[in-house]
């Protein structure tokens, strides 16, 4: 097995795009992913296209990504993990580069949530979940995560108001973020008094859907070595799954076993434990869900999650600063970019490019990035 | 098979007509509540499943008591579009006494405010208008 390192991140702002198509979307991360490795775009010998395709027009979309991207006749595929899918292409990357079969692939990961209309969104949210059990009912993904909320709440006690903490603490980031979509902070009270979409979830527990695409380029050892000084290294990759439907992940329901197991595949490729970790980031769709991600990834005890949010303990200075970057909530979630996105900010972390939100001295960074309404869970530890 | 006991009355809104579980919709007409019963290894599923997990033993049907217990609730606001007129709705998730779970939603004669998580509640069929059939959660 070959080292493999990311030598080159790039990244759209997250917002509405009404001026461009998903190829042009697309284009604008990978070219700031090609400037940043300051690499010759011939050098590039595959690419992984990751996106929700059930949220594109485009059919089958590696076809004409790869094509506008000028990654023809390499190989090109898809990789679809609903919101996980940009981290499982970085997964299938380093497989790709480790086992010696490329010297250089790229992952782009893009969503243009906008270009269906918004009684299609309805109709494709409702199919979220096992369409033959829980979908004639009319489940939505709010509602999916707003019943893990009100379990947890009913084991641990987990308040709104911890929950609303999330939301502050990644708006407050999301505000020093040129990228993310909101960049504006807000208050407990005002996400306590935002409209009710799932109880216990009100609109600002919610993430937003939006435009965008994130890119990473990794490298084998070798050639990272020649692209660039500052080279960071993947040194842990995890991904579980849960069953789809809630009613075969057992009578909790306030943990993803999927992110459990897949946490300790990566700690133990990495050779680390999670107080290891100095960055995190992790999957914020809700807010109820970053708050069993702490949980799930060791980062607090079972249960302790409130506690943990509200003691400020994953702000920088805490004990474990996570979504530096505003996360999912402040940042905007366009689904099949989500995952690179968060390895972009962490790349960013590690090699100490991060600006006003830089964690000082940070050397080990981790992505946490879930897919549907938890059915997948890729974890990646990132070296510097 | 005829169509009127087609998987496909499932629900208000459906999107799998062909399976072969068709006779559960039968016995909910019938207002019953049927798991299905491994014969190779006893196993009980709900949803009822045509293939046991030890992929040995045919599976056959059992009746369930529908008696259960809340697990995890929410209450919708936001809807999928064929359901926009409903809400608010209640979803759930509760476990029968005899051991699987069942996504559901609670009845509408059950107030908001005494929802609970552990409450009891009885899983039982229910006819909807347009030849359509479901069940849902009601207090015991």
């Amino acid at each position: 097995m070959r080292n493999v390192a990311i030598v080159g991140v790039g990244q759209t702002k997250f917002d509405r795009r009404p001026d461009a198509s998903i190829r042009e979307i697309t284009f604008e991360a990978f070219k700031e992913a090609v400037e940043d490795a300051d690499i010759m775009r011939g050098e590039i010998e595959a690419s992984i296209v990751c996106s929700a395709t059930h949220y594109d027009k485009q059919r089958t979309p590696a076809g004409v990504i790869a094509e506008y991207l000028g990654l023809n006749p390499q190989p090109t595929y898809n990789v679809e993990a609903v919101c996980a899918s940009s981290g499982v292409g970085v997964r299938n990357a380093w497989a790709l580069i480790s086992s010696g079969l490329h010297d250089i692939v790229v992952v782009v990961g893009f969503q243009k949530m906008t270009e269906l209309r918004s009684d299609e969104v309805q109709e494709v949210m409702g199919r979220s979940g096992d369409v033959m059990w829980e979908s004639p009912f009319g489940p939505t993904m709010p509602a999916y995560f707003a019943m893990y909320a009100n379990a947890h709440r009913s084991k641990y006690g987990t308040s709104e108001e911890q929950l609303a903490k999330v939301a502050v603490k990644n708006h407050f980031y999301g505000a020093k973020n040129p990228k993310a979509m909101f960049q504006k902070e807000v208050t407990v009270e005002e996400v306590l008094k935002s409209r009710p979409i799932a109880n216990p979830l009100k609109q600002l527990d919610c993430c937003a859907n939006s435009d965008g695409a994130a890119c990473i380029i990794l490298a084998s050892e070798e050639k990272a070595r020649k692209i660039t000084d500052m080279p960071v290294w993947v040194a842990g990759l995890g991904l579980g799954s849960s069953s789809m439907t809630l009613t075969s992940r057992g009578t909790s329901l306030n943990s993803f076993p999927c992110a459990v197991e897949a946490a300790k595949q990566a700690y133990k490729m990495a050779g680390i434990t999670p107080k290891d970790v100095d960055v995190a980031e992790v999957h914020d769709c809700f807010t109820i869900t970053e708050i069993i991600n702490y949980e799930d990834l060791g980062f607090c005890e079972r249960g302790q999650g409130g506690k943990f949010v509200e003691e400020e303990q994953t702000y920088i200075g805490g004990k474990i600063p996570v979504n530096v970057d505003g996360g999912l909530l402040a940042k905007g979630h366009p689904v099949g970019a989500t995952g690179a996105s968060q390895i972009r900010t962490l790349v960013q972390q590690l090699r100490g490019e991060a600006g006003e939100t830089q964690v000082k001295g940070a050397e080990i960074a981790l992505a946490h990035n879930l897919g549907g309404i938890g059915m997948y869970c890729a974890v990646t530890i990132l070296k510097r | 098979m005829t169509f009127t006991m087609s998987f496909g009355r499932f629900g208000k809104v459906s999107y799998v007509a062909e399976t072969k579980l068709q006779d559960f919709m039968k016995y909910l007409e019938q207002g019953k509540i049927m798991g299905s019963k491994c014969k190779n290894c006893n196993r009980i599923y709900f949803p009822p499943r045509a293939d046991c997990d030890c992929m040995v033993g045919e599976p056959e049907w059992i009746e369930l008591s529908g008696n259960c217990r809340l697990i995890t609730f929410t209450i919708v606001h936001f809807a999928p579009a064929s359901f926009r007129y409903d809400v608010p709705y209640v979803l759930g998730v509760a476990q029968f006494e005899e051991g699987p779970t069942v996504f559901a939603p609670l009845s509408k004669d059950i107030k908001q405010e005494e929802i609970k998580v552990g409450m009891q509640l009885k899983l039982v069929s229910v006819k909807l208008p347009g030849d359509k059939i479901i069940y849902e959660l009601r207090k015991p």
